[in-house]
Order: C-alpha cells, then sequence, then structure tokens
C-alpha cells in the first residue's frame, strides 16, 4: 500500500485523507465521538483563540484583551510555543489546527483531538452531566449578544464593573452534588423574559414583609416574637447562583448576566476536573492511532519520527530539581497510566495481579473506555495510578508544615509509598481541596441584610490577600454589608473581614 | 467523516476590542509606562511599536486561593536521592509545592509586560504633549501615497475601463478569428459570379457554392464582438510622493544647571520634530551638538546621558553647526531643521553673537528653527536676543517651557504651514 503522504507540506486533500484514515482507525478501536469540524487558522487567530479560553464567540471584556497581549507577547519572543490544536466541547466538536503546522503535525493533532479529545467528551460523564454539546455555541453567541445590548441600554462601566464581580467569583458557580438542567438556546431565549420577572418576583417575595428589627421592639414584643428563621437554611456553595437568586438590588439584567458567567464557568467545570484523563486519554490514542498508521505502511519513516519527536515533548516531565520544572505534566501522568493500564491487560505481571486483579489480564479496550467514561482525575488516580508509573516517574512526597522548621519527605516510590502516594496525588487533584471551601452561611434578612461568608479552613491552609478584593466585588454584587469569617478545624471561628457598600450619591431625576 | 473549513481569511484581531477596552481601563498606569519608555528610547525608534510594563498589582483578577502556610504535603517527580523520613531547609530547590516561582526572562514578576502597538503607543505620546487632532494624524500617518497611470492591465473594475484599448483588442480578434473565412468568401464570391455569368444561377454547382457563401457568413458572424478576453483597464499603481531628504541638528546645552527632567522635556522637543521629519522626508540624518562652552558633535548615547559643568558659550554650538552644514549638508541638497534646547543661562556678551550667526548665516539656510528654553525662572538673556530674531524671521520659533504640553506650540506654524514650502 502507497504512502499517504511524504513530504511536509500538506493540503486540504491531504488532511480529508489522513482523517478518512484517522477515523477509520478510531473506529476500529471502538472510540465513539461527535462529527468534526476542523478548522485551519492563522497564528494569530491562535492567540485570539487563546484569549478567549478556547471559546469561538465570548462576550466583550478587558481582561481577555489582556491575556491576548500577555500571550502575543510572550509568543513573540519566542518564550511560548503556541498549542498544536485547540479542541471545542461542542457538536459537531470544533478543532482548530494551525496552518503553520507540518503534515505530519497536521495528523497528530486531528487524532489527539479530532478523535481522542472529542471521544472523551462525549463519553467521560462529566461532561455528559455539565454540559450540552449541542447548545453550547448557541449559548455563547446567546450571552454575547445580550452582553452587548446591555452595554448599549446600562453603558459599558456599569456592564463591566458587573462582569469583573461575576468573575471574581467564577470558580463558585457551581453546585458540586447537583446536576444541572441542559441548556437549550430557544428555551433560554424563551424564558428569559418569563425568568426576569418572575426571579424579580420571588426577590421581592424573600424581602417583602420584613419584621422589624429586634433592637427596635419593645421586650414584650420580642419574646412574643418567634425565633428568627434562618436563610439561607443550609450553607450554599455556590455563590453565584445564591447570588443570581437572592441579591437584593440586583436589576433583571444584572442578574441574567451572572447567569452567563455563571453558565459559563459550568461549561468550564469538567475541564478543570479531567485534565489529566482528558490529556492522557487524548495522548494515548493520538500515539496509538498513528502507530497504527506505521503498522499498516501508510506513513514513512520520517513522518514517524517527526511525530516522536514532537510527541516526545509533549510528555517531557522535568524532574523537581529542573529549573523548567513546574509541577506535574498532565500529560505525562496521563498517558503513562494510560499506557500502564493497557500494559496491564496484556501482559499482567504478579505485581498487578496482586494490585488490581480485576484489571489484570481484561480486555484493554473495555478496560480503558470503562475508565474514560465514569472518572475523574482524582477517583481516577486513586482507582488507576500503578506502582510501575509510580516508580517511572520516581514519585515523592514532601510534607510541608509551618509549624516544623523543616520539609519532610513521607514517601518515595516503594513498597510502603504506593499507596500513599496514590492517596495523595488523588487528594492534590481534587477541586475541592485545591479551592478555598467557601459558603453562604447566613443573611440577616430581619436585619440589616448583611451577607456572611464562611471559609472552612483545612490543613490551616489560610486565604491568600486577595481576599478582601474579592470581598468587594462580592459587596458590589449583594448591596449590603458583606462579612467573610474563617472556621478553623478546632470550631473556632473568627470574623476576618467586612465590606460595606459605597455609598452612592443619589442621582435623581428632576420630576 | 470530517467537514474541513479553511478560516484563514477570516482575519484575526477577534479580540482587538478586548486589547482597546484594557487599554481605556488601565488607560493612568500605561500613560505611565510609555512616558518611561519615550525616556529610554533613541529619537529615531520613537515610532516602533513599544513594549511597555505596567504593574501587576493593578491588573490582576482576584479570586479565592489559599496563600502560604498551613500544612500541605504535595508530590513531586524524579526523586533522586531521598529516602523517606529525610528532611530538608525550606529553601532548597524544590521544596514545598506552592511557594513563589521565580521569573524566567529577567523581568521582576511584580510587571505586567506587553506590547503596545505603533498607533497606540503614539496616541499616548501624543497625549502627554497636548498635540492637536489635526498635528495627531498628521504624524500618525503612515507615509503619503498617491495613485499614478501606469498602464493598462486585463482586469480591474468597470469604472475603470478603457474603451478605446478594449475595442482596439476586440477588432483585432475579430479580424484574427474570421480572415480565413473571410477569405474564403472573398474566393467564393468570385467563383459564384463566374458561375452564374457563364451558366446562370440555377445551376447544382451554382446552389451548392450558395449554400457554402451562407455557412460561410455565418461562421464569420460567430466571432463575438466582444469577449471577456479584450477587455482592458486603466492600470494605476500606488506611488510614495517624491520626498527628498532632510537634517536635523539637536542643539543641546549641557552645562551643570541642565537636570536630567530638563534633558526629558528636551528630549521630548527633539522626538516631536523628528516624528514631524519623518513624515515629510524619505531620509533623515540627525545630528546630535552638544555645548557648554565648547560645542562638539557626539552620538545620541553621549548627548542624552553625559553631564558636564562649567559655563555657557552658545555661539560654539552655532558656529559648529555652520560648520557641518557647509561640510556634509549643503542648503542645495537637504532640508535643514534646527532643533535648540537651553536653560538660556547664556555667558554675557555671547549673546549678541548668537544673534549674529542666526542671522546672517544660519536662518538664510534653514527651513525652520526651533528653540526652547527649559527653564523655571525668569527669561535670561539669550532670550532677549532671540526675541529680536524672532521678529525678523518668520521660520523661527521660540517658547519657554516647564512641562510636556507646552512644546507643541513651538512647532505650530510647522504643522500648519507645511503645505506652503516647497521641497528643494
Amino acid at each position: 500500500m502507497a504512502y499517504l503522504s511524504t513530504g511536509s507540506e500538506w493540503t486540504f486533500e491531504l488532511i480529508q485523507r489522513y482523517d478518512r484514515e484517522i477515523a477509520r482507525i478510531a473506529g476500529e478501536f471502538g472510540l465513539d465521538s461527535y462529527p468534526n469540524q476542523i478548522e485551519i487558522i492563522t497564528a494569530e487567530q491562535m492567540l485570539d483563540a487563546y484569549a478567549s479560553a478556547g471559546l469561538p464567540v465570548g462576550y466583550n471584556h478587558w481582561s481577555y484583551g489582556k491575556h491576548f497581549l500577555s500571550s502575543e507577547r510572550s509568543y513573540q519572543r519566542g518564550h511560548m510555543g503556541l498549542a498544536y490544536e485547540i479542541v471545542i466541547n461542542s457538536n459537531p466538536c470544533i478543532a482548530y489546527l494551525m496552518e503553520e503546522n507540518t503534515m505530519p503535525m497536521q495528523a497528530l493533532t486531528i487524532a489527539h483531538a479530532c478523535y481522542g479529545h472529542n471521544s472523551f467528551f462525549k463519553g467521560n460523564y462529566l461532561f455528559r452531566t455539565w454540559t450540552n454539546a449541542d447548545a453550547i455555541i448557541d449559548y455563547l453567541l446567546f450571552a454575547k449578544n445580550y452582553v452587548a445590548e446591555c452595554e448599549q441600554r446600562y453603558g459599558e462601566q456599569e456592564v463591566e464593573l458587573l462582569l469583573d464581580s461575576c468573575h471574581a467569583l467564577q470558580n463558585y458557580g457551581v453546585d458540586r452534588y447537583k446536576r444541572p438542567k441542559k441548556l437549550s438556546i430557544t428555551e433560554e431565549q424563551a424564558r428569559q423574559t418569563e425568568r426576569e420577572s418572575y426571579l424579580q418576583m420571588q426577590v421581592n417575595d424573600l424581602w417583602r414583609t420584613l419584621p422589624k428589627h429586634r433592637s427596635h421592639l419593645l421586650k414584650e414584643e420580642e419574646e412574643a416574637m418567634e425565633p428568627e428563621i434562618a436563610f439561607p437554611p443550609e450553607p450554599q456553595e455556590n455563590l453565584l447562583y445564591f447570588i443570581e437568586k437572592n441579591a437584593p438590588k440586583l436589576q433583571p439584567w444584572q442578574r441574567e448576566i451572572v447567569r452567563i458567567v455563571r453558565k459559563i464557568a459550568q461549561y468550564f467545570y469538567p475541564q478543570r476536573q479531567t485534565k489529566v484523563m482528558n490529556e492522557g486519554w487524548a495522548t494515548f490514542w493520538h500515539y496509538t492511532i498513528l502507530h497504527q498508521l506505521y503498522e499498516e505502511k501508510l506513513v514513512n519513516d520520517a513522518f514517524m519520527l517527526e511525530l516522536l519527536q514532537a510527541h516526545t515533548n509533549v510528555i517531557y516531565q522535568p524532574p523537581y530539581h529542573s529549573p523548567y520544572y513546574s509541577g506535574l505534566n498532565p500529560y505525562t501522568l496521563g498517558f503513562l497510566m494510560f499506557q500502564d493500564l493497557r500494559r496491564m491487560c496484556e501482559n499482567p505481571t504478579e505485581e498487578d495481579r496482586r494490585w488490581a486483579p480485576e484489571i489484570a489480564g481484561s480486555d484493554w479496550r473495555q478496560t480503558l473506555d470503562f475508565a474514560m467514561r465514569n472518572f475523574k482525575d482524582e477517583s481516577f488516580l486513586l482507582q488507576f495510578l500503578s506502582p510501575r508509573v509510580i516508580r517511572e516517574l520516581k514519585l515523592f512526597s514532601v510534607l510541608d508544615d509551618d509549624r516544623e522548621g523543616k520539609l519532610r519527605v513521607t514517601a518515595i516510590h516503594d513498597d510502603e509509598g504506593y499507596r500513599a502516594i496514590r492517596q495523595l496525588l488523588a487528594n492534590q487533584y481534587d477541586l475541592s481541596n485545591m479551592e478555598p471551601n467557601i459558603q453562604v452561611t447566613n443573611v440577616d434578612v430581619g436585619g440589616d441584610r448583611s451577607l456572611t461568608l464562611r471559609h472552612l479552613q483545612s490543613d490551616r491552609r489560610p486565604l491568600a490577600h486577595s481576599f478582601d478584593e474579592v470581598v468587594r466585588h462580592v459587596t458590589r454584587l449583594w448591596g449590603f454589608t458583606v462579612r467573610l469569617e474563617v472556621a478553623y478545624e478546632d470550631g473556632r471561628r473568627e470574623l476576618k473581614y467586612e465590606c460595606k457598600p459605597e455609598r452612592k450619591h443619589q442621582h435623581r431625576k428632576a420630576a | 467523516m470530517a467537514t474541513v473549513i479553511d478560516r484563514r481569511e477570516n482575519g484575526g484581531n477577534k479580540s482587538a476590542v478586548n486589547q482597546q477596552r484594557f487599554i481605556k481601563r488601565y488607560r493612568e498606569q500605561i500613560r505611565q509606562a510609555v512616558a518611561k519608555a519615550v525616556s529610554g528610547r533613541k529619537i529615531m525608534d520613537i515610532e516602533q511599536s513599544g513594549q511597555v510594563s505596567i504593574p501587576v498589582k493593578d491588573i490582576t483578577e482576584p479570586v479565592f486561593h489559599h496563600g502560604q502556610g498551613g500544612k500541605r504535603e504535595w508530590i513531586h517527580p524524579g526523586n533522586k536521592k531521598f529516602v523517606r523520613g529525610d528532611s530538608f531547609d525550606r529553601q532548597q530547590q524544590g521544596s514545598g509545592g506552592g511557594g513563589s516561582r521565580a521569573s524566567d526572562s529577567g523581568e521582576g514578576e511584580d510587571d505586567f509586560v506587553f506590547t503596545l502597538s505603533r498607533e497606540d503607543f503614539l496616541n499616548f505620546f501624543f497625549e502627554d504633549m497636548a498635540l492637536p487632532d489635526l498635528a495627531k494624524r498628521h504624524l500618525a500617518k503612515i507615509a503619503e501615497v498617491r495613485k499614478v497611470r501606469a498602464g493598462f492591465s486585463i482586469d480591474g473594475t468597470p469604472s475603470n475601463l478603457s474603451i478605446l484599448r478594449t475595442m482596439r483588442s476586440s477588432l483585432g480578434r475579430r479580424i484574427a478569428l474570421s480572415s480565413p473565412y473571410q477569405k474564403r468568401l472573398r474566393e467564393l464570391e468570385a467563383a459564384y459570379s463566374e458561375e452564374i455569368e457563364a451558366h446562370g444561377p440555377y445551376t447544382d454547382t451554382a446552389v451548392e457554392m450558395m449554400e457554402k457563401m451562407r455557412h460561410l457568413r455565418a461562421c464569420v458572424d460567430r466571432v463575438p464582438f466582444i469577449e471577456k478576453l479584450d477587455l482592458r483597464y486603466n492600470n494605476r499603481v500606488l506611488k510614495k510622493r517624491p520626498q527628498a531628504q532632510a537634517v536635523m541638528f539637536c542643539l543641546m546645552d549641557v552645562s551643570g544647571s541642565m537636570d536630567e527632567s530638563r534633558k526629558d522635556l528636551a528630549k521630548r522637543f527633539f522626538m516631536l520634530l523628528y516624528l514631524f521629519l519623518k513624515r515629510n522626508y524619505e531620509r533623515i540624518d540627525v545630528v546630535f551638538i552638544r555645548h557648554h562652552t565648547v560645542a562638539k558633535e557626539v552620538e545620541e548615547e553621549d548627548f542624552f546621558h553625559s553631564r558636564e559643568s562649567g559655563g555657557t558659550v552658545v555661539s560654539s554650538a552655532l558656529k559648529l553647526m555652520v560648520e557641518v552644514i557647509h561640510d556634509r549638508y549643503p542648503a542645495s541638497q537637504w532640508n535643514i531643521y534646527c532643533a535648540q534646547a537651553s536653560d538660556g543661562d547664556n555667558w554675557a556678551g555671547d549673546s549678541e553673537l548668537c544673534g549674529r550667526l542666526l542671522r546672517e548665516s544660519i536662518l538664510p539656510l534653514v527651513q525652520y528653527y526651533a528653540y526652547v528654553e527649559v527653564a523655571s525662572e525668569e527669561p535670561q538673556n539669550l532670550w532677549e536676543e532671540y526675541l529680536t530674531v524672532k521678529n525678523q524671521f518668520e521660520h523661527f520659533a521660540m517658547q519657554r517651557i516647564i512641562g510636556a504640553d507646552e512644546i507643541y506650540p513651538v512647532l505650530h506654524d510647522l504643522f500648519q504651514k507645511r503645505a506652503a514650502w516647497p521641497g528643494r
């Protein structure tokens, strides 16, 4: 059989031919993916895509300009290479390929993005639960237009301030344990007006019958009064949702924008939780598929060498003492784990049988498919990180306790260490561990309407100094005093910061 | 099966709006950064797009995250010497995670560095100098081009259609394509008239010939009157305006009283003149002359950064300039512009000589002479002398300045009268 191509130049016909072969092989391996839409773009367009976190359309905000300027500069100065592709979790799945890439690189990115990531988006339970690939592009478009319309009506500045505040809370826009409703563009538009009035009504309802404040009551009245109802009845971790539904002063359009930021944050939520798996899966598949192309003699040695070089760069893991070290490379970790999973199925050792009897010797395609569908980074590591991968990466754990003068190595890649390392690494990728746990615990419904946020500290880790600014943003959204208290592990509580809303000058229009 | 779409034509810069918003939001910081960048630049580099850096603390987007402290246990790769229970000091490389990382570029982590486009950079520069819009537009404009005729081309817009040329080629084509038929037709016609002469029109041969002739005429008719191939368009190409060369003299007093901030003002003044010249001339030389009691021609680096002390004899610089003009920049071939900056504190008795030099040897040769006195006190003796010069010559301008926004009036005439000057 003839090679698909020999040179490094790509053409549209060649891309189509490669895609056909790669799709065939992916199908033979049982990958199930959305239809693909491959878009060829320039480096400059890639920078644009970077600035908007890969989203093809987005509302305007200065922070995206800032990201653009900084990535443009590091690109121009050669500090940073551009990603070979960006892929968007939508149906059809949009993948951007850069025109600068050679044909072998285009083939690699097609295998990586269009069949690796794509099948992950379609199969993984988090993506299935949290995102709706059919509707995301429409929703982004709706969001862009809505924000633009608000800018026209209420002024750019006003909208910008609101977005700033929402962005400060965008990691707190998800209910971790509730399933969100599916997005649908027609529904969004149809219900938007309805929702506006309904929301406002609900809010009004909450604030309607304000009892007198206790301090204003006479003694006997106070005794007669029922104890105040706690609101919210249970602590809320979805700050944006809470604000959208309950902030007393927000206008309906402001609530809609809070909702937009929340929905977009929700779209990114699965990606933040599956970095290792998602990249590992895509890397595993481009490696596997392209080797299959080579086996079938569809590509030549030169093609394969270029790919292997790129592949090696992608999965390079600098050791802890290297100047280039900046944490674990998710591509490396994920790729090694999926590779090892396959090996455990195909050539299990005695150790594997001891560690993972249910995996050793099973059908590798089924096992990998199961792993891809039903886990996120945290549970994936806990379930599948094998001693062999720990040894290969020479993982070790360091305990940094500010009460101790020195750092201590607590586990290394040996028999005693495997379990500890696996547990620790899983924790390390647990979102609830990475981000401070902050919840809305109380609103003084009967009093000054102040909102209390509580930071539940763990391992005595404090909040970074920017917390006061974030609280100021919350205050802007809430409209009344906001307090941040810290709950220490020993049960003590302490008021950390209190922010009162700025007094606005009353602009009264002359009647 | 994937759909492949070529998006390259869509053009980039989707985030242009966002960039503008960023710039708008951090106007003040960027303005300061540009001012800083300008003082660090060479005059001839003023026009390039520029790197500016603003403090990162001003532009961070705050979020809740964990700070230093507490207890954390972190996994690292590449263990080569540790065993369980080893302990080491905190500052050691690769110790517990979350610590601050050294910046890799030599710039502090505290700066957000980015590149401002040429337009944005100049806008900030002009803003500082309070330039009126007209002057700004004039300066920021890319070199002027105009369209000149350049023959004919085979494609273009209908409005550029050259009818004469089109018809000429149409005619040529028609002649060429129909001539074989015409020739045979003529022969046939001759034969036919002989035939009917001899045998009358109703013989088989005559009818057959008639048929052939009809066919040939149809062939001729089938040659189209006009075809796409014939179309000719007037062709115009963009041509840069013919421009002459100019030389710009920067004269500066470097006596002890000129401190850094005064030099910075002077530099801005020179930059503005340079920008103006850049618009109007293809080639510009810049000559730097500094002086205290004696004058010296120097490189830009020395011009702004070295400091001398002692008295001031302005005429020394003027004399040197006259020499340089005679040696290297004959007024017949060069447009000469002079910019002089001084604190005006001249050696008594020298000012008169300066006035004479200007009147007799310099002003007749130059296009424009601009003088700024960077001073805060009363006008000095040089000022008095120059005032008399000003009254005699139209292309001499002077101004006392304290801030950068006062520079423009010196060059005001220059921007206004531009159209009136003939290039030499």
